[in-house]
């Protein structure tokens, strides 16, 4: 098991077969080695046709939805709905949305609960990950039982759900941040990151004076801004796309965050709060404005995710699992 | 300084990429009982870790309260449990009255949830035989592409919807399959009406199928990219000089670099078999219907969140955490008699 997931030199390993080091056309291929034969055309016809149809299949549902919502409501009118082909462009739908009312104050909501909870999960956790580092310390091993044991049994919704209100966290947005702001696999892929530093780095900082406080912030922390970030965004999309925790504590309409806005508009097809006028005489195009708020959805993790993609490996499973 | 009176020893050497999965902190058998020679007391230990011990302290704290408490909250399951009986939902457990397991025949006595168990074994069936071999097969594809740029931007691709949140990825379907999606919209303008996959109970459980595969299939890949990477370039040579051809060096090679990774996430998938969508199900229950798309999850959700049947549902819950926990048992028993790791070391 360990071997498969070690990672290290894969870059360096393909790049040394295929000699494709410092190579200027990274869109051409690599020289083949001598004793790989010739691909076939129909192999690599196949490979073509499935990778094509794959992303195909991903990008051409978003394209249709970001298409349709920068449509001018005659053009939507004359598809007869989504649009595949833009005929023209318009950011209305945009303007309306953000001008105020319900989406705008929803997405300010998922702003806020977003960075305030990622903040929050990434200072607890990294604060554990590195507490669970020294597998001499104290209380070391009680402590990482207690919490692999949450991996292997759920309390289950109710019992969780009795206590969000006993603690009278319902219609708050501590509700939507504490229940769930710590994974424990997050922690541990953080701490398994945490021991693969070199200890003489941190026994020299030790013999310099520096305290644990000092050794995570001065050291740890900035060898480890890959898995960082990776975890970071992992917490930031749990806290963007979740709906459920709201549906269930929040009875309050104004507080509900972008994602339950969109149950409304978008699959239950309500008119949103203050547009409504404009689309019932004609002005906005209801369509434009439900595949807008999909945009608003969706762009913050497509935009993002991009950014962190070379270090995803690291913060899946390597190290997460042990006993 | 305060905190180093006492020696700690140290963590064994090890770079950060190649630390293995299983076996960073166990070198040995773990002290059990007593002291080892040389050992520092207690005390001298408390004051040497105590910053650690303090940092783990928030995450322990959020653990207790949020995973452990509510554990013992399971009590309600053998109860009459009557949250108005006191202000506060926590005491009110202590004023209701007991029934021993009367909820549990209740629940084995309803269709209803007999109906979601069999959704839920369903589900988890289709989810096994189409989802599964879906990121073995896009890995192998992704692995076999040598331009780097190519291979850089189809990865991109194949994770993007990985972060897309459920609700998205739920109207986005309905753009597609849905009354007013594209394929309704060009049926109907050659005069066909009433295409709706979204809203069809018979084909639902291919639908949100084809919706994780959409959603999480790209992900998957990443774990077997990873295993795939580590296969020595040296075996494919001399595999090839022996005059394997293609798709021998493919049988004999990748797939068995290859198998310890789908035994563990088989046996990771086995074991969690009782959760097979949630929050996708639940936010396409209204427009396909409860037969259709109940499962053990939305039961207890159905039950106790809108019916504020609270006993009743932390009695099913119950049963689908107990259920649950001895898959996760025997699906790693498994796995170590048929020599694999599973999730966690003998």
């Amino acid at each position: 098991m360990s071997a498969l997931l070690d990672t290290a030199g894969e870059e360096a390993r393909t790049a040394d077969r295929r000699g494709t080091a410092g190579r200027p056309g990274r869109w051409a291929a690599p020289p083949r080695p001598v004793w790989e034969e010739e691909p076939a055309r129909a192999g690599l016809a196949g490979k073509g046709i499935a990778l094509g149809l794959a992303c195909f299949a991903i990008l051409f549902p978003l394209w249709i939805v970001v298409v349709t919502s920068l449509q001018t409501k005659k053009t939507i009118d004359e598809a007869g709905g989504l649009v595949v082909v833009p005929r023209s462009v318009t950011f209305v739908a945009y303007q309306e949305l953000l001008g105020g009312g319900q989406v705008q104050r929803a997405a300010l909501v998922s702003i806020g609960v977003t960075l305030v909870g990622t903040l929050f999960s990434m200072t607890v956790s990294v604060l554990c990950a590195y507490g669970l580092s020294r597998t001499s310390s104290l209380g070391h091993r009680w402590i990482l039982m207690t919490l692999l044991a949450t991996m292997f049994f759920g309390a289950g919704l109710i019992p969780t759900y009795l206590l969000v209100q006993a603690l009278g966290l319902t219609d708050t947005y501590l509700a939507l941040i504490l229940p769930s702001a710590v994974s424990v696999f997050n922690i541990l892929v953080l701490r398994s990151f945490f021991m693969g530093i070199s200890p003489e780095l941190i026994d020299s900082a030790r013999i310099d004076g520096a305290g644990d406080w000092r050794i995570l912030w001065k050291i740890v922390m900035p060898l480890s801004r890959a898995v960082l970030a990776v975890i970071a965004l992992f917490y930031a999309v749990g806290y963007w796309s979740a709906w459920f925790n709201a549906s269930i504590y929040l009875t309050d309409q104004d507080m509900m965050p972008l994602q339950n806005v969109m149950i409304q508009l978008v699959q239950k097809q309500e008119r949103p709060v203050g547009l409504a006028a404009q689309i019932n005489t004609g002005q906005l195009s209801p369509l434009a404005i439900q595949m807008a708020v999909m945009v608003m959805a969706l762009l913050p993790v497509a935009v993002l995710s991009p950014f962190v993609q070379k270090h995803f490996k690291k913060g899946m499973l390597t190290g997460a699992i042990k006993g | 300084m305060s905190h180093s009176t006492v020696p700690r020893p140290r963590a064994e050497a090890k770079t950060a990429q190649t630390a293995p999965v299983a076996s960073d902190d166990t070198t040995g058998p773990p002290p059990r009982g007593g002291r080892r020679a040389g050992r520092p007391s207690l005390r001298l230990r408390f004051k040497r870790d105590r910053a650690l011990l303090l940092m783990t302290l928030p995450a322990v704290l959020l653990i207790l309260v949020f995973n452990y408490i509510p554990i013992l909250g399971n009590v309600v399951a053998f109860q009459d449990y009557d949250p108005y009986l006191s202000e506060n939902g926590f005491v009110a457990i202590f004023q209701s009255p007991w029934v021993g397991v009367a909820q549990f025949e209740r629940i084995f006595a309803d269709s209803d949830f007999w109906h979601a168990v069999q959704n839920t074994f369903v589900l988890f069936f289709l989810q096994l035989v189409l989802f599964f071999p879906v990121p073995i097969l896009l890995a192998l594809l992704i692995n076999s592409i040598v331009r780097p740029r190519i291979r850089a931007v189809a990865q991109a691709v194949m994770y993007l919807p990985h972060f897309f949140s459920w609700v998205l990825v739920v109207t986005v379907f309905m753009q597609i399959f849905g009354g007013a999606g594209v394929i309704a919209q060009t049926l109907r303008q050659h005069g066909v009406d009433g295409f709706d996959l979204m809203t069809n109970p018979e084909t639902f459980k291919y639908l949100v199928t084809v919706e994780m595969i959409w959603k999480d299939a790209g992900w998957g890949i990443i774990v077997f990219l990873a295993a795939l990477s580590s296969v020595s370039h040296d075996l494919y040579e001399a595999a090839a000089m022996d005059g394997a051809g293609r798709w021998r060096r493919m049988w004999h090679i990748t797939l068995p670099a290859l198998r310890p990774v789908i035994a563990l996430l088989l046996v990771l998938r086995v074991g969690d078999a009782l959760t097979v969508g949630f929050e996708q199900l639940l936010l396409q229950r209204q427009a396909v219907g409860v037969e259709a798309s109940d499962v053990l999850d939305t039961y207890v959700w159905w039950n106790g969140i809108r019916n504020q049947d609270f006993s009743y549902a932390a009695a099913a819950g119950l049963i689908k955490g107990v259920v649950g926990l001895a898959l996760v048992l025997a699906a790693n028993k498994v796995a170590h008699l048929m020599g694999e790791q599973g999730v966690y070391k003998k």
